[in-house]
């Protein structure tokens, strides 16, 4: 279900692993009102949970502590810098925004997993802990499943990658390689940002 | 004002890291609940709060269809994004209600 296919975003050597960086540089692309907007989206979005909670009970406002309001905005950000940074060199960005928010939903689909890890945690932990106690350990289920969820897909991804590139470098009947080796591999090298 | 400070919070992380599909993972981050949660055991209590997480577990089912899909409609057929994402809401709420409903049948 989770559409994880980076394509022309994903610039790594075939079936090496994929390194988590912490990269600063990013930040000077963000505004001041854009750090605004996050603040007033996740301060409305808070209100409006607990708004609902009050009004038809926590059955149905627990919904509405996974909503992904604050999605649309954060994505419509990504594809924003995305854009700017291809224009920059001359080319269109829209497709390479398009396709970075699409990457960024596909690794939210995989949070989604570790959000419910986390909801599993306050549910049965709560009522019998300490409050601090039992959200640091739903919070910490929650990045240590998405984290492992996500690492378990980057295992697949990498071995279905040797594997394709295995395939392309096996040599014909005839014995001679033909040039599709080559340019199989070149089509095959993806950019990960 | 702790909603916006936790959801920014998150969401400058997200934007620290890389890859993209690491990030992302920031995207699905307990921000709303931990601010919500932490408010509401003080208003209402831990029962009270017991009852929305295990409802949380739906709508959490629910982002991941949600994600999934606008995932899959950015990536394979290149729709516009705010269309996509702001209309996939309302498949995140017809989801998210479909569950709680299915489970309040099944739990009689």
């Amino acid at each position: 279900m989770v559409g994880l296919r980076p394509r022309s975003l994903v610039r790594r050597a075939e079936g090496s692993r994929v390194k988590i960086k912490l990269d600063t540089s990013g930040l000077g692309q963000s505004r001041w009102y854009e750090f605004l907007l996050r603040f007033a989206f996740g301060g409305v979005v808070t209100a409006l949970a607990g708004l609902i909670a009050k009004r038809f009970g926590p059955e149905i406002g627990g919904l509405f502590l996974a909503f992904p309001a604050i999605f649309p905005a954060t994505a419509t950000l990504i594809e924003k810098h995305e854009k700017q940074k291809k224009e920059r060199a001359g080319k269109s960005g829209m497709e390479r925004g398009r396709t970075a928010a699409g990457v960024d939903a596909a690794g939210a689909a995989i949070g989604s997993i570790g959000l419910a890890a986390f909801a599993l945690v306050v549910w049965l932990r709560l009522p019998a802990s300490r409050t601090s106690v039992a959200l640091i350990g739903a919070t910490l289920a929650w990045f240590v499943t998405s984290v492992s969820v996500w690492e378990f897909r980057e295992t697949l991804w990498r071995r279905a990658r040797i594997r394709r590139l295995h395939a392309l470098n096996r040599p014909p009947h005839d014995g001679v390689h033909h040039n599709a080796v080559h340019h199989g591999r070149s089509a095959n090298r993806r950019s990960h940002e | 004002m702790v909603g916006g400070i936790v959801v920014s919070a998150f969401a400058l992380l997200g934007d620290l890291l890389k890859p993209k599909t690491f990030a992302g993972l920031f995207g699905a981050a307990p921000s709303v609940a931990l601010a919500t949660i932490v408010l509401t055991v003080m208003k209402q209590g831990k029962e009270y709060v017991s009852v929305e997480a295990r409802s949380m577990l739906l709508g959490s089912l629910a982002f991941f269809l949600y994600a999934s899909v606008v995932s899959r409609l950015l990536m394979r057929r290149k729709l516009s994004l705010l269309p996509v994402t702001s209309l996939a809401i309302g498949l995140w709420l017809v989801c998210a209600l479909g569950l709680w409903y299915a489970v309040q049948r099944v739990a009689g």
